[in-house]
C-alpha cells in the first residue's frame, strides 16, 4: 500500500489517493485533504464530513450521496455546491474514507 | 402437540415466491404454516419488459397468477401492508388485518419511483417521458417507438441502485438496432445519460461495455445527476446544471424499497432492510429476513441474486429454526445477460469481491455462455431463461448452477484505460 505525505503528516493511502486506513485521519488532516483539491473547509463542509466519519463505522461502507443528504438534511444541491462536480467522491477523499461505491 | 410455527413471506415476487416454494417442501406441513401477503395476484416475469417496447413480447406474454406460481399449502393474502411490529411479530394490513407470524422474510423487491423526480410525473409522462419497468410503462412505450420519426432519444438513470442495473444499456443497444432495422438510424441521436462515471459500475465490464456505446455511435454522459426535468422546454437538469434536452426520454426513475419498510422502522435513506450481507438477516432483529430486492446488500438487485441468495438462505434457515448456527455464508453472487442488439447478448458473472471478467459459463473454457463478449448463443440462453423462470427458478426446482461464484473459466485482466 503506498504511503504518502499530506502536509507534516504521512498516511497510507490508495491507487487514487483515498486513505485506507480510518483511524489515521483527523480533522487536521481532513482540512489539508481538502485544499489539495480545492475546498477550503467551513461549518457546512464539517457537517457532512462529520457525518461520513460517524456513518462508515455503523455502516461498513461510505454514504451515498442520497444518504448524506436524507440523514444530514442538507439538500443534494448543497453538496453540489459545497463539493462541487463530484460530491460524493470529493466528500470521501476529504473525510479519509474509501471511494463510495456507485453500487452494483 | 407441537404449536404450529408460522412463516410470513412479505412480496410473492421472484424472491418472496422462491423461499415460499423451497421452504415448503423442507418444513413438515403439520408443523409449519408458510403465507405470502401481496398487494395484488399479478407475478410479472419482469426480465421480459425490456423486449416489449420493441415488440418483442406481448405482455399477456409475461404475466401469471401469483397464486398459480405457489406450490400447495402455500398460503397468499391479497392485501396491501401496512407495516410490520417487530416487536409484536406482527404486520398489519391496510384493512387492519393482523397477521402475526414466528418468522418473517421481507421480499417486496424495489420499485420505481417517478414522484421522486420533480417535473418526471407531469404533462409528459408516457407522452414523452417513459419508464421500462413496469408492465403499463413498457407497453406505452412500444407505441411512442413505433411512433416515433427520429430526434433526441436519451436513455437515462436517475441514481443507484437500480433493479438489473444492465437493463438500460440493453435498452440502449436494442433501440440502436431497432432505429437502424427500420431504416431511420441517422435520424436519431441516441444519448445514455448515467449518475455513474462511466458505463457500467464495474472496470473492465464499465470499458467494454463504454466501448459497445461508443461503436453505436450512442454518446455517454456520465456523473450526471438529474435535479428537475423542465416539462416546457423538454430537458434534463443536472444538479450541477447540465443539461439535455430530449424528443423522447426513457428513464430509469429513482428506485426505492417499500414505504411500509419505512413506517415499520426497518429501513434505510431508500427504505432498504440493512441486513448482514452473509445471512441475510436484519440487522437488530432474530426472526426477520429480507431477500431479493428488498435489501440493502451491495449486490446487483436482479433476479439472479435473489435466486442465488434463496440457495444460501434456505441451509440457513433451517439450521436457525433448529436452534443451530447459521454457517452458510452469501457471496453475493449475480449473472446476468446482456442484450446486445442484432440477435447478440454478453453474459456476465460476479459477486461482491469479484467483477465481471471476460471466459466461459458455467463449464470453465467450454461455456456454452461466453462471459463479456457478446455471442448468439447467450441471447438464446436468455430468451430460454423465460420457460426456466415459470418452470424451475420459482417452483424452487434444482438448477445445476452452484450458488457461490467461481474463478474457473475466467481470465484475469487489467482493466483498459
Amino acid at each position: 500500500m503506498p504511503v504518502t505525505t499530506i502536509g507534516p503528516i504521512q498516511v497510507h493511502v490508495d491507487a487514487e489517493g483515498f486513505l485506507t486506513d480510518y483511524d489515521e485521519w483527523d480533522e487536521r488532516l481532513g482540512t489539508e485533504l481538502a485544499a489539495q483539491i480545492g475546498i477550503e473547509m467551513t461549518p457546512a463542509h464539517w457537517q457532512a464530513i462529520r457525518f461520513l466519519r460517524a456513518d462508515y463505522p455503523e455502516q461498513g461502507e461510505t454514504a451515498t450521496l442520497r444518504r448524506v443528504s436524507t440523514l444530514t438534511g442538507i439538500p443534494i444541491k448543497t453538496l453540489f455546491d459545497l463539493f462541487p462536480k463530484k460530491p460524493a467522491k470529493k466528500m470521501a477523499y476529504i473525510a479519509g474514507l474509501p471511494k463510495p461505491r456507485g453500487c452494483v | 402437540m407441537a404449536k404450529t410455527r408460522r412463516l410470513l413471506v412479505l412480496g410473492g415476487g421472484t424472491a418472496g415466491t422462491m423461499v415460499a416454494n423451497t421452504l415448503r417442501r423442507r418444513l413438515d406441513r403439520r408443523q409449519w404454516q408458510i403465507t405470502v401477503v401481496d398487494q395484488n395476484d399479478t407475478h410479472a416475469y419482469q426480465p421480459g419488459f425490456l423486449f416489449i417496447p420493441f415488440g418483442g413480447y406481448r405482455p399477456d406474454e409475461v404475466v401469471k397468477p401469483r397464486r398459480r406460481l405457489l406450490a400447495r399449502g402455500v398460503d397468499l393474502v391479497l392485501g396491501e401492508i401496512d407495516r410490520v411490529e417487530p416487536v409484536a411479530d406482527t404486520v398489519v394490513l391496510a384493512d387492519g388485518q393482523r397477521l402475526g407470524y414466528d418468522y418473517l422474510v421481507i421480499a417486496t423487491g424495489t420499485t420505481p419511483r417517478p414522484d421522486q423526480t420533480p417535473g418526471m410525473l407531469g404533462a409528459q409522462w408516457r407522452t414523452s417521458i417513459f419508464d421500462f419497468y413496469t408492465l403499463e410503462g413498457a407497453t406505452a412505450l412500444a407505441d411512442a417507438l413505433r411512433a416515433f420519426d427520429g430526434g433526441r432519444l436519451v436513455v437515462h438513470i436517475v441514481d443507484m441502485p437500480i433493479k438489473c442495473p444492465v437493463a438500460p444499456l440493453e435498452f440502449a443497444f436494442l433501440a440502436e438496432a431497432y432505429f437502424r432495422e427500420r431504416g431511420m438510424r441517422d435520424r436519431v441521436e441516441l444519448v445514455y445519460a448515467t449518475p455513474l462515471p462511466g458505463a457500467f459500475t464495474k472496470p473492465i465490464a464499465s470499458a467494454e461495455l463504454g466501448s459497445m456505446l461508443d461503436e453505436r455511435k450512442i454518446a455517454l454522459e456520465a456523473d450526471f445527476m438529474v435535479e428537475r426535468i423542465d416539462e416546457d422546454t423538454k430537458t434534463l437538469i443536472s444538479y450541477d446544471e447540465r443539461e439535455i434536452g430530449f424528443d423522447l426520454l426513457v428513464t430509469v426513475p429513482l428506485n426505492m424499497g417499500a414505504d411500509f419498510v419505512a413506517r415499520s422502522g426497518l429501513g434505510d435513506e431508500l427504505n432498504y432492510v440493512p441486513v448482514d450481507k452473509h445471512t441475510l438477516r436484519a440487522k437488530g432483529h432474530d426472526n426477520i429476513f429480507a431477500i431479493g430486492d428488498a435489501s440493502n446488500i451491495p449486490a446487483s438487485k436482479a433476479g439472479s441474486v435473489a435466486h442465488f441468495a434463496v440457495d444460501v438462505f434456505t441451509g440457513n434457515f433451517l439450521a436457525h429454526i433448529a436452534g443451530r448456527p447459521m454457517t452458510g455464508s452469501f457471496d453475493g453472487h449475480a449473472n446476468c445477460f446482456v442484450e446486445a442488439g442484432d440477435g447478440r447478448a454478453l453474459l456476465i458473472d460476479f459477486n461482491y469481491d469479484v467483477e465481471p471478467l471476460p471466459g466461459r459459463y458455467p463449464l470453465p473454457h467450454v461455456g456454452p455462455f461466453r462471459l463479456l463478449r457478446p455471442s448468439r448463443v447467450n441471447h438464446w440462453g436468455k430468451l430460454a431463461f423465460r420457460w426456466l423462470y415459470w418452470h424451475a427458478l420459482l417452483p424452487g426446482r434444482p438448477i445445476p448452477l452452484p450458488a457461490h461464484m467461481s474463478m474457473a473459466g475466467k481470465q484475469h485482466q487489467e482493466p483498459k484505460e
